[in-house]
């Protein structure tokens, strides 16, 4: 097993650089300056130059690259453009949020759409199962940013339950579990969880109803073996894929919901993300990226070693 | 413990204000503003107007000021940390201007010559101690003629120009002063200022967290008796998304909104919020290009252009939320004179004119324009083009739009009409901020402010304009310039220099707690009127 997860962080070495090449090449591509939010709108080429010179844009982009990770390397993310507070603060501050919010979105997530896979799954072609799969493919097609203010109209602005924006009491959000914490949390999480819910569940009736079919599953009945212990078996060879769906889906959440923290005002990495591409702020834009990049490629390795903890299988393959 | 503390901070306040004669502390007002994040706190705002507005006019004080104090006139320049200036006779370089005496900032420091000259200096002397870059970026070109300063004695600045230049006043109304003691004590480190601001302004910072809210409470010490705050706590809140904004301010999480979205007013309107708007010094055009084969070369095509927008019609699209162009200035300005030239929607005059050019059905004028999806100030950009497309359609102008991202935009309007990136494009769709003679006439047309050295970006050029930005800048009796700006502005609309469409009201949606507000017609507002009901 460690040799299995000493190979797979291995592997995630030249993922690592692939991700940094491309986070600090594709915002060098997009049009735009990123000294537009700073510079005076009237500043003369003279000023522009040394602005540009200053961030150290002058130079050529291979030296930009090697200069933006030595930095990397040493903590330094540098500063943003537009606000001149260390990036490395804003980044991490904003992926703690949206964390929260992905994590909340999962633990709804996960539970339901194993539920509703699984009993689609075992009543395969029944009206349960029909009934589960147009559940499971609103939930994917739905655009979850529409969701959103649907959700806002009723709980918010109707029934005025739940808040319609921020993250906590006092603007800010911490991992406090308390009913006032909660409750900003509520929307936007369930909001998130649709898509996956929808995913989860169609890969587990899949699944569930694949297992089903195989030749060990009556062998296991023929052994007089319970349908709740035959369950449990088919759980098992159906966890370590609906757990590695979720684990994948746990990085899109990360990095996937600029819309919904839109929608919601939560200041998490997507929101972040939106912001740094509109200001054009270069380090900003960079830092964050490579975050969630580097986050997913992590949320990937973690859950190829949970696969395999849970299904030795793997790691023979 | 919090109900303690807020107990503690009432009784203070109230305290206060029954020493300063005044102050009725009342409830907490929060804001929803368009900005994605709390604008520069250090002294000299981003953001722009909104920056200004929210953060600039409330923590901080300019030499020269607004009166913003009423809602049925355009707003004029007013005394602020200089109670009175004037220019030498001999030398009209040369001013002079009498601070105010008695005036401290938040951190109980006083406020001198000495430390306007430190603002200065943190703004244009590279070589200085306390010089911000960031700072400097939104203040510099806010004073391009000034040329250096020094302290006469304890209450007097001298400020001297490159050259002689009547709008030197307005142009102070956007330099805020900073305290030097509060710099020094936090280790002369501006992002330390950042978190813990120090102005003059009728407004201190209790609370900032960045991107996500600044909480203000009255300077009970302001010097002005007429502006000193009556709320208990301001809340500023950054939110970009016009439905968050509106859906915060529906479900009782704000009290105030910038701009809301055109199509949640009724229903805003319906559940007793308030639609709060008033002509303020901001236009809505399509800046021309000037460069040689350009079709606005013809001012029979730029009148066409100009005679065939429904502004009316315009008008409905956008909830009643704008005034119809009559010219380059809001018809209520100052400075609007008398021009010749109707603004009005004649088509049949358009292609009347059009013809003349040498354009009609059978040969169509194709053009083509930049313009965003969104920005500071465009109101709503996408249908406001389009419908601008349907109207110069009917009368025989074909429009080619070239869509680009805000920021990309502001590059493409710094480069100019001539630079290759614009990609031909005989027009740029851009709003502009109106409210003072260099930021709203001189700098779009002045020969030498031609793109990419300036923001002309049409590289328009021509001496009897000139002539008159000249005659702004040297006559220096308020009068006599409003008048030689009257006459300015009669030449922009006579020569159809832009193509002017509409004026935006600065529409603001707030709850019915909110009491005393009067929104003056400027880009910055007072909020110390302002009180919450139950």
């Amino acid at each position: 097993m460690f040799v299995y997860f000493l190979r797979r962080l291995i592997l995630v070495m030249p993922v690592a650089f692939g991700v940094s090449v491309i986070c600090f090449m594709l915002v060098q591509i997009a049009p735009g300056d990123p000294l537009t939010a700073i510079m005076p709108v009237d500043a003369t080429a003279e000023q522009q130059a040394a602005m540009r010179a200053a961030y150290g844009l002058d130079k050529p982009l291979p030296v930009q690259y090697v200069v933006w990770v030595g930095n990397l390397i040493q903590g330094d993310m540098g500063r943003s453009i537009a606000t001149g507070r260390p990036v490395a603060d804003e980044v991490f501050g904003a992926v703690q949020n949206s964390l929260l919010l992905a994590v909340s979105a999962a633990i709804i997530a996960f539970p339901i759409g194993v539920l509703l896979g699984f009993v689609a799954g075992y009543f395969r072609d029944t009206i349960l199962d029909r009934i589960v799969t147009a559940i499971s493919i609103a939930g994917v097609s739905v655009p979850n940013y529409w969701l959103g203010i649907v959700l806002v109209i009723i709980f918010s602005v109707n029934l005025g339950w739940l808040p319609s924006m921020g993250a906590g009491p006092g603007g800010s959000q911490d991992w406090s579990w308390n009913w006032s914490h909660l409750r900003h949390l509520i929307l936007p999480a369930a909001t998130l969880a649709v898509v996956p819910i929808g995913i989860v569940a169609r890969t587990v009736r899949a699944l569930a109803g694949d297992i089903l079919s195989m030749d060990f599953v009556l062998a296991l009945y023929a052994k007089g073996m319970s349908r709740g212990d035959v369950i449990r078996h088919v759980a098992r060879n159906a966890a370590a894929t609906a757990l590695s769906v979720m684990g994948l889906q746990l990085g899109y959440l990360l990095g996937g919901s600029i819309l919904i923290e839109t929608v919601f005002n939560w200041p998490g990495s997507g929101y972040l993300l939106s912001n740094a591409i509109f200001q054009r702020d270069l380090p900003l834009l960079q830092g964050t990226i490579l975050v969630l990049a580097l986050f997913f490629v992590a949320m990937n390795l973690v859950v190829d070693v949970a696969q395999a903890a849970i299904d030795p299988r793997i790691k023979r393959t | 413990m919090r109900d303690w503390k807020h107990g503690f901070l009432a009784i203070t306040l109230v305290a206060g204000a029954s020493f300063a004669g005044t102050a009725n502390a009342q409830g907490t007002l929060r804001i929803g503003m368009t900005a994605a994040d709390i604008p520069l706190t250090t002294g000299q705002t981003d953001q722009g107007g909104e920056g200004m507005r929210f953060i600039g006019y409330t923590l901080y004080d300019p030499l020269v000021s607004w009166d913003l104090l009423s809602a049925d006139r355009p707003s004029e320049l007013v005394p602020g940390l200089a109670t009175e200036w004037s220019v030498n006779e001999d030398d009209q370089t040369v001013w002079t201007f009498k601070l105010r005496e008695g005036v401290t900032f938040h951190d109980g420091s006083p406020f001198t010559a000495e430390t306007a000259v430190w603002n200065f200096d943190k703004l244009l002397d590279e070589s200085s101690e306390q010089y911000d870059p960031r700072q400097s970026a939104q203040g510099r070109s806010r004073i391009p003629t000034v040329e250096s300063y020094r302290a006469i004695d304890e209450y007097t600045l001298e400020i001297t120009t490159t050259e002689p230049d009547a709008t030197l006043p307005y142009q102070l109304s956007w330099i805020l002063m900073s305290s030097q003691a509060n710099w020094e004590a936090l280790d002369k480190d501006w992002e330390r200022v950042a978190q813990e601001p120090s102005g003059t302004g009728p407004w201190q910072m209790e609370t900032f967290v960045p991107r996500e809210r600044a909480e203000m409470v009255p300077f009970k010490d302001y010097w002005d008796a007429e502006r000193v705050p009556q709320l208990d706590s301001m809340i500023l809140i950054p939110l970009p998304e016009p439905n968050a904004r509106s859906a915060a301010l529906l479900s009782g999480q704000v009290d105030w909104i910038e701009a809301p979205a055109p199509d949640t007013i009724p229903a805003m309107e319906g559940n007793g919020f308030v639609i709060s708007s008033n002509t303020y010094p901001h236009n809505w055009t399509w800046h021309l290009s000037r460069l040689d084969g350009s079709p606005w070369n013809d001012i029979n095509v730029r009148k066409a252009a100009n005679l065939a927008i429904d502004r009316e019609g315009m008008g409905a699209l956008l909830g009643g939320l704008m005034v119809p162009a009559e010219g380059f200035l809001p018809p209520s300005s100052n400075w609007f004179g008398e021009p010749e030239f109707e603004v009005r929607y004649d088509p049949e005059a358009a292609k009347e004119l059009l013809a003349e050019a040498g354009y009609g059905p059978d040969n169509r004028l194709a053009v083509k324009a930049l313009i965003s999806p969104s920005g500071s100030g465009q109101m709503l950009p996408l249908p406001m083009n389009e419908y601008v497309q349907q109207n110069l359609a009917a009368i025989g102008i074909d429009v080619e739009f070239s869509v680009v991202e805000w920021n990309q935009m502001i590059n493409l309007w710094r480069a100019g009409a001539a630079d290759p990136a614009v990609e031909g494009a005989e027009s740029i769709n851009f709003s502009y901020f109106v409210q003072d003679p260099f930021t709203g006439l001189i700098r779009h047309l002045s020969c030498d402010l031609i793109a990419p050295d300036g923001t002309n970006w049409g590289h328009y050029c021509d001496p009897e304009m000139q002539a008159l930005f000249e005659e702004i800048q040297t006559t220096f009796d308020v009068e006599a310039q409003n008048e030689v700006l009257r006459r300015t502005h009669e030449k922009y609309v006579d020569d159809a220099l832009f193509l002017m469409v509409a004026h935006d009201v600065a529409p603001r949606a707030l709850s019915p707690r909110v009491e005393g507000y009067v929104q003056a017609q400027n880009w910055f507002q007072n909020f110390s009127s302002i009180t919450m009901t139950d």
